[in-house]
């Protein structure tokens, strides 16, 4: 068995509005962040797997991903892992 | 493919396409098609339901503003008026709850706004599938069952409809401001598949702020408001007139995402422009969007409207002229200014943060013509986009039910248990006490506390709220400043129309006005939102032409106009059908807030008296389905003389401060009524009831309340029953801290238990 | 006297604070927008209750950076006159740094709206001067992010100075630390409440407890100084 680091990221899907990036941007807008655009917020989930192999593990996170961590009707999800010594 | 093979694509169906086709006199193009999808869709253009719908009674003389606006509009005192409409947000909320409820919200807040008043309160009435559905087997046999208990089995999936809709309602209306006062909630195996969210949203104006959403005066300016155009629920109107079937999945348009905030900002912006007398006229973008809104404006001000696609701002610059158009994007809205006070507009709404663009202009001609770099793309007569659809050929057959004959079991005589005998645990099936039975009744999802649900509302913020959710049979908001309260309520039983259509329809009338009655107020006028499955199935249509006989009759009976409301139709999957169900909204005044008359038992002593019909039957009552896992049952027709005379006695014993409570007697039957009376202060009822059988106990036939009324003044209300003639019985005292019943009794605190622990997920 | 009740945009209940000032207490009040940044002639400036910026990224985060917000360290370092933020206004003041600690997701994760008991814990502040030291008091509350939370140096200093005014009663709405409800800065002139004094300034809403506390404002920047 190897541990991993999973770091899921869930962000709203790219073609549908996102009311707080919009917000979060116009704030550093004003606050001097100029040039910045496609401002998006997720939530990032970090947790630790145990699994035979990095695609095992790769694919019991891509299932509670989507059946669990993001809804898929308005959100996509990346993973991250990195395996522990 | 041809245009036809893509006319059908749009939804339009066959003959549809021949109209538009001869009225223009060619083929439409791809966006002029897209135009008519919207226009000509059930949702938009009420074309199934428009010719029953005539059949509601819609004058009174408080009418400022019927139907055929965004919203109703009555007056009240001192110039002030209520506007109100109710509106459906079914099919997007079985998609993706959260956002479905949400945009359900910002869409009738925005409504009320196009009639330039101030939104003030939300209520809701949610139905969704049992949290814990009963295994098919046990269901409809007629013997009776323990009620599951709640937390176990499936309904996961009725359960996330319901904590994501709950969860969008809170989100959108508590940032938003606006106060949810009100509403139902209830759960039935009927809406598992096609959950229910009906809001109503109310607003206060003065007479003189009253606008329209019309266009007039060659050369005036369209302006477009609020947020960016995005990709948002294209196709999201033709989306809600079909069927939820499997294939929803890939036909699912973008879910559309609320923003509480720009809709925060675009009332107070909207506000400020209601008061240039520039504004000509303003509309909310709703479903539809901008291929629908400025051509109904156009169309109530006999003009065109030309637009200029180029102008609209647009969250993604790579969007077509057809999705643009077709874009359901939220928090939008049309004002139509006097051409050169635009500046002043855009000033108010930029300092707000919000885009405000100019887009188009009047012009004389009657046509809707979308303009991309000052060249014509698409042009239809105004005439034949609105009200010129053909109506589809349907009529309603009478279903095996007319003449009598119920589908469903009927329970003529009764259950035949009675309780009562020395101990009162004599009787009941599986030996179960009324005391019991109570407990139980109270602690069904349907019946119990909604505390989960109205605490997650802000029902305070505007501080107006003077009776909020959950204390009452209707909510009681002030006016500052003002004697006088405006009391809402909003409700309905679909179980009801599933056995009567006609019956369901005129309860669902009464009960609301029971509501308002029991806070002592008057009602004034009615909003509705028709929920029913597919109108072209017949016997569909015909329950909803029986609903609507119903609800029109007792509406006429009782002098109330339908000023406002909405249908919604489609509510099936593959293997399940809703309900009928219709749901009422309903406004009352009363006259002086000081004359309000609370629900609960106030103080020991005082004697109670159940008012209206004193006995009936036990069909269609919570008390079957919970107890017998049976919905059937015959309901009795509702008494509309007698409802005449309640409406009377009930002001009238309210106005001479006769009554220390009153509760309308509804779901779960007259127990259940005085159980409810006993929490507010924790006080009892030693009961003096002869009748104990269960259909006495726990029946829901219609035209009753509950009242309790000072020993001193009880002669003075007998009087006066006596004077109405309507029928009175003493049932009780207020005494102790239980409820006492055939030398039994039941502590208040342990039925407030079961009630309140009904609801905790 | 003359107050403020700032606008931010998102604010809710800037109109029902107003109400109460002007109208109920006849306080010469002015609706402030946020981008005003002179604030001279207020003896009282409120930052109501709302979702400024819809609470986007942590309730109170976009709020802090307005041009109001910024005035504010120089109007309280030179003892002009009192702040008092309410609900989002509390959020802001802690997000902006004018008040220790921070308020966070309800413990319940979900947004609670009802009338609660609060005990007031310090009496001799120009909030509280006209309510018994130890009374109970009854006023709503409705927030999603209401738990205040602080490191515990901060704490017991709060304790020590005798910043902490209002204490959840009986039950703990949120999951704050030490049942806090209300406190105040160092200076006695800041003050953060998540419970919501305008909603219950009439009887017709329950105790009418909320309009004491603003007249105890009205009545004197008299209040006894903390120790």
């Amino acid at each position: 068995m190897k541990e991993f680091l999973v770091r899921v990221l869930v962000e709203p899907k790219p073609e549908l509005l996102d009311p707080q990036g919009q917000a979060v941007e116009r704030a550093m807008i004003e606050l001097g962040l100029k040039n910045i655009s496609g401002t998006r917020v997720g939530k990032l989930i970090k947790f630790r797997l145990k699994a035979i192999s990095a695609q095992q593990a790769r694919e019991r996170v891509s299932e509670i991903a989507q059946k669990f961590l993001a809804n898929p009707v308005i959100e996509k999800y990346s993973i991250e892992l990195e395996e522990l010594e | 493919m041809s245009r036809l093979e893509l006319a059908l694509q749009h939804g339009l169906s066959q003959r549809e396409y021949e109209t538009i086709c001869a009225s223009l006199q060619r083929e439409p193009n791809e966006l002029e098609l897209g135009l008519f999808s919207l226009n000509w869709s059930e949702h938009c253009s009420y074309k199934s339901s428009k010719r029953f719908l005539k059949l509601l009674p819609t004058a009174g003389k408080r009418v400022l503003q019927g139907p055929g606006e965004n919203a109703g509009v009555l007056e009240l005192e001192n110039d002030w008026c209520v506007a109100f409409k109710v509106e459906s947000h079914n099919h997007p909320s079985a998609v993706e709850p959260f956002n479905g409820a949400a945009t359900g919200v910002g869409g009738i807040i925005r409504d009320i706004l196009s009639m330039g008043a101030r939104p003030i309160a939300l209520l809701d009435s949610l139905r969704f599938g049992d949290l814990t559905p009963q295994p098919p087997s046990r269901r409809g046999k007629g013997e009776c069952l323990t009620p599951p208990r709640f937390g176990e089995g499936p309904g996961e999936r009725s359960r996330q409809l319901f904590t994501g809709v709950v969860a969008g309602i809170s989100h959108y209306g508590n940032c938003v401001g606006v106060p949810t006062v009100g509403g139902d909630v209830s759960f039935d195996d009927a809406y598992t598949d096609n959950c229910l969210v009906n809001v109503m949203c109310v607003g206060l104006l003065k007479r003189s702020q009253l606008k329209r959403a019309i266009a007039h005066g060659v050369g005036n300016k369209i302006l477009l408001v609020g947020a960016r155009t995005g990709r948002d629920g294209i196709h999201g109107a033709t989306f809600a007139s079909e069927d939820l079937v499997g294939e929803t999945e890939a036909k699912r348009p973008n879910v559309q995402v609320g923003d509480p905030f720009t809709a925060k900002s675009l009332i107070e912006a909207t506000l400020e422009v209601c008061q240039f007398p520039e504004l000509i006229g303003l509309q909310d973008l709703g479903a539809g969007g901008l291929s629908t809104a400025p051509a109904e404006m156009a169309a109530r001000g006999n003009v065109g409207i030309a637009i200029d696609i180029e102008e609209i701002p647009l969250r993604d610059p790579t969007m077509t002229p057809y999705e643009i158009l077709l874009s359901e994007s939220q928090e939008r809205m049309v004002l139509c200014v006097k051409a050169g006070s635009e500046q002043k507009f855009l000033q108010i709404y930029r300092k707000w943060g919000l885009e405000a663009t100019v887009i188009g202009e009047v012009i004389a001609e009657r046509v809707y013509r979308i303009r991309h770099e000052s060249r014509t793309i698409a042009e239809v007569p105004i005439s034949l986009l609105v009200g010129g659809v053909p109506e589809p050929d349907l009529s309603p057959i009478p279903s095996p039910k007319e003449g009598g004959e119920s589908p469903l079991p009927l329970r003529e005589g009764g259950t035949g248990v009675r309780w009562g005998g020395a101990g009162g645990e004599v009787g009941g099936k599986n030996g179960r006490s009324w005391r019991e039975a109570l407990k139980q009744l109270l602690h069904s999802p349907t019946i119990g506390s909604k505390r989960w649900v109205y605490e997650q509302y802000d029902h305070t913020v505007q501080t107006n709220t003077v009776i909020g959710p959950g204390a009452h049979d209707a909510a009681l908001l002030r006016v500052k400043g003002e004697r006088f309260g405006i009391a809402v309520t909003m409700g309905g039983n679909g179980r009801y129309c599933q056995i009567d259509p006609y019956e369901g329809g005129a309860r669902a009338v009464c009960e609301a006005v029971h509501n308002l009655l029991s806070v002592g107020a008057e009602p004034i006028g009615i909003t509705d939102c028709l929920n029913f499955a597919n109108p072209t199935d017949p016997e569909v249509l015909w329950s909803f032409e029986q609903t609507i006989r119903g609800m029109a009759d007792a509406a006429r009976a009782l002098e109330l106009p339908f000023v406002s409301g909405n249908v919604s139709f489609y509510n099936q999957s593959e293997t399940r059908k809703i309900y009928p169900t219709p749901i009422v909204g309903m406004v009352g005044l009363l006259k002086d807030i000081e004359l309000r008359v609370p629900m609960g038992f106030q103080g020991e002593g005082d004697l109670i008296y159940l008012i209206g019909k004193l006995s009936g039957k036990v069909g269609g009552s919570e008390y079957l389905k919970v107890f017998y896992g049976d919905i059937g049952g015959e309901l009795e027709r509702t008494d509309l003389e007698l409802e005449r005379q309640l409406v009377t006695v009930m002001l009238a014993l309210a106005e001479r401060r006769l009554l220390h409570s009153a509760h309308d007697v509804s779901e779960g039957g007259l127990l259940v009524a005085l159980a409810e009376k006993s929490f507010a202060r924790g006080l009892g009822a030693r009961l003096e009831l002869d009748d104990l059988s269960e259909e006495y106990l726990f029946g829901e036939w219609p035209s009753r309340f509950v009242v309790t009324v000072a020993p001193e003044r009880e002669d003075a209300l007998k009087e006066l029953l006596d004077e109405a003639g309507v029928p009175y019985q003493r049932v009780g005292i207020v005494a102790g801290d239980a409820l006492e019943l055939g030398g039994d009794g039941v502590s208040v605190t342990e039925l407030r238990r079961a009630y309140e622990t009904a609801l905790e997920l | 006297m003359r107050a403020a009740v700032v606008v931010f945009p998102g604010s809710n209940c800037d109109h029902d604070t107003y109400y109460v000032l002007k109208d109920l207490l006849g306080i010469e009040t002015d609706l402030l927008w946020y981008r005003e940044t002179n604030l001279e002639r207020y003896d009282l400036i409120v930052l109501p209750g709302g979702f400024s910026y819809g609470d986007y990224l942590r309730a109170g985060a976009i709020a802090r950076f307005a041009p109001v917000v910024q005035a504010l360290p120089e109007y309280i370092e030179r003892g002009r006159g009192i702040v008092l933020g309410i609900c989002n206004g509390f959020q802001i003041l802690t997000e902006a740094g004018l008040l220790p600690g921070a308020l966070t997701k309800n413990i319940s994760q979900r947004f609670i709206c009802k009338t609660v008991k609060l005990r007031v814990e310090n009496n001799a502040t120009p909030l509280t001067h006209l309510f018994r030291y130890g009374e109970i008091i009854e006023l709503p509350i409705a927030h999603g992010e209401g738990r205040y939370i602080a490191p515990r140096e901060t704490l017991e200093r709060l304790k020590r100075n005798r910043q902490i005014l209002l204490t959840y009663y009986e039950e703990n709405p949120n999951g704050s630390v030490e049942n806090i409800a209300a406190i105040t800065d160092e200076t006695g002139t800041v003050f953060g409440m998540m419970p919501h004094p305008e909603r219950n300034s009439e009887r017709l809403f329950g105790t009418g407890d909320g309009l004491r506390l603003f007249q105890g404002v009205m009545q004197g920047p008299a209040g006894t100084p903390l120790p």
